[in-house]
């Protein structure tokens, strides 16, 4: 006789055999599938990525000259203009990224409804697709750059202007998820101390807080580097090293959409695995690297 | 005075950066909306034919956005067909079940994928095609299916992470008397948790959605072409409305076909903001569903 209502029976999935206590099969499966695609994933790109890195000589794309014509597959120039363009996002985008989260923390609370909304656009603005940024940017900020600075508008201050717009919401998030806790755990017996909340939040929350600022910076350089359309729509794409506010470059991860759409064949093929090679080891660098300093709680 | 001055000068970096970011995506979102809000109508997605005829596939649409929306539906739609299972399953696996070494290696997986540019998935899809063209598959070509896995790779960090995190905000009460109650962690898993925790998973499932109906890149390298018309099936190659966005910005030879790529634009902008409400609201009615009355 039993006194369990039905359906608590001990062993109600005929999917799985055991005790119960264990995870059974079909989840290690999932986790197995998810693994492997990751594996897949960075096998491909090594793979495809070796001949090219044990090439030598002329041809080998860690040379100073894209001359695809004339054999010359260097993608060093990309690097630059990635590395570049990265920069000069996270230098216009970082402080104003502190900047937003340090308003949310120590003014926002007095104007709630700002707050709210503020909170709302940054959110909003994660989900905001890639590419309608750089479309609207075409029409709209680079006609302004072309007349108003010169050069021909598309140009490395226009799409670091408009990538650093993109990378804005990730830092802030990643700062506030750092900061929001500190804060929180600092204010009652601080404000009580009479100090102001910008006070407790410059002197306490930031000085103890490093990691957080290098997490958000990190982040925001790798999702900057790791963007495509931004750099193919609006920095002009000259394969060239960058040369100034107003000249034109071209990034690794454009150079790569620009070279599978113009089919130059084998050894041009072998740069763009080069470059996804180079992609690839950065960006999993700053992800061991965030992950070391303790990124953003899971 | 100097902590005054301090302050105004901390105030007004303040204040100026929340401005700058308000003032960037206000212009750039407004601009797209006011451009793009006289292109929409019928006319937009159908062009001259006939809509329901267009929708059935029986007219073909020359001058209308239709085929590249019903390119990302199927795209988004087989995406998420592959990605639904090794994503939702292995977050569940990572909160109930993995062991401290296993979840670690898992979760490091899991960073660098989401760490890695959306270009370099679709550099793996399209690596995958050279080498199957070399060895066993000479006409191998880049095609819809190709796109839908490279995606499916680009949103399951974010399904995992999404899973992880909804059944790891569950009321730690909610296993302590499934467990006194004589379930086993099975089939509180299955019975209680994931059950209790369906809506905050079904939020990462419209976030992943949006992910993989943005995102421009991956399917660059994968398979998508300006003009295929209606996807023609998993193997052929195909329409998609952030590539119809691209595209027209680089290629635009008319005023008509730069209004539609506005249009374009916009609808791609109002999906994502449809999603991404869709989203917040699954995840709040999750986050009320367990609210205790009176505290937070």
């Amino acid at each position: 006789m039993s006194f369990l209502p039905a359906g608590t029976q001990r062993y109600p999935h005929r999917l799985f055999a055991g005790n119960g206590e264990g995870a059974g099969w079909l989840l290690p499966l999932a986790a197995g599938i998810a693994m492997a695609g990751v594996l897949f994933m960075v096998l491909m790109i090594v793979v495809s990525a070796l001949p090219a890195l044990g090439q030598s000589g002329g041809g080998s794309p860690f040379t100073l000259e894209w001359q695809p014509y004339q054999g010359r597959f260097g993608i060093l120039p990309m690097l630059a203009g990635s590395l570049a363009l990265a920069l000069f996002a996270i230098m216009l985008g970082f402080p104003v990224a502190f900047g937003v989260c340090a308003w949310l923390l120590a003014v926002g609370e007095g104007r709630r409804l700002l707050a709210c909304g503020l909170r709302g656009v940054i959110r909003f603005m994660t989900a905001i697709p890639t590419v309608v940024y750089g479309f609207a940017a075409v029409f709209l900020l680079a006609p302004l750059i072309r007349e108003g600075v010169g050069g021909t508008g598309m140009c490395l201050l226009t799409a670091g202007l408009v990538l650093a717009l993109l990378i804005v919401p990730t830092m802030v998030l990643v700062l506030e998820a750092g900061f929001l806790p500190r804060m929180e755990a600092l204010c009652p017996g601080g404000l009580a101390l009479g100090f102001s909340r910008l006070e407790l939040f410059t002197l306490f929350v930031v000085r103890g807080g490093r990691s957080v600022l290098v997490n958000a910076a990190l982040l925001g350089f790798g999702r900057a580097v790791g963007d495509t359309l931004i750099g193919l729509m609006l920095a002009g794409n000259s394969p060239q090293f960058p040369g100034g506010l107003l000249e034109s470059l071209r990034t690794l991860t454009a150079h790569m959409a620009m070279a599978t759409a113009n089919e130059v064949g084998g050894a041009a093929h072998l740069s763009l695995f080069a470059a996804g090679f180079l992609l690839l080891v950065l960006n999993i660098g700053i992800s061991l690297a965030v992950r070391r300093i303790g990124g953003p709680k899971r | 005075m100097n902590r005054v001055l301090r302050h105004a000068v901390l105030y007004g970096m303040m204040w100026a950066s929340v401005l700058v970011v308000l003032g960037g995506v206000g212009t750039l979102t407004g601009y797209v909306v006011l451009r793009g809000a006289p292109a929409l109508g019928g006319a937009l997605f159908f062009g001259d034919a006939p809509p329901l005829a267009a929708i059935l596939g029986e007219a073909p649409v020359w001058e209308g956005i239709w085929p590249a929306c019903a390119g990302t539906i199927c795209l988004v739609g087989l995406t998420m067909a592959l990605a639904l299972f090794p994503g939702i399953g292995c977050g569940i696996y990572l909160a109930e079940f993995a062991s401290g070494a296993a979840a670690r290696r898992i979760r490091t997986a899991l960073d660098i994928l989401a760490g890695t540019p959306s270009i370099v998935m679709g550099l793996s899809g399209f690596a995958l095609i050279l080498l199957l063209r070399r060895t066993i598959l000479p006409q191998a070509n880049t095609s819809l299916l190709l796109a839908a896995g490279c995606l499916a790779l680009l949103v399951l960090p974010v399904l995992v992470s999404v899973t992880c995190e909804a059944l790891e905000s569950l009321p730690q009460e909610l296993r302590l008397t499934a467990l006194a109650l004589g379930f086993t962690r099975r089939q509180m898993a299955w019975k209680v948790l994931l059950p209790a925790a369906g809506r905050g998973i079904m939020g990462g499932v419209v976030l992943a959605v949006g992910r993989a109906a943005e995102d421009t890149a991956v399917i660059m390298l994968t398979g998508v072409v300006a003009n295929a018309g209606l996807p023609a099936g998993i193997s052929e190659t195909f329409e998609a409305l952030p590539f119809t966005v691209f595209y027209t910005a680089a290629q635009y030879q008319t005023q008509d076909e730069l209004m539609r790529g506005f249009g374009a634009a916009l609808v791609l902008l109002a999906l994502a903001a449809l999603l991404l409400a869709l989203a917040r609201l699954l995840d709040a009615g999750a986050r009320h569903r367990w609210r205790r009355g009176g505290s937070v």
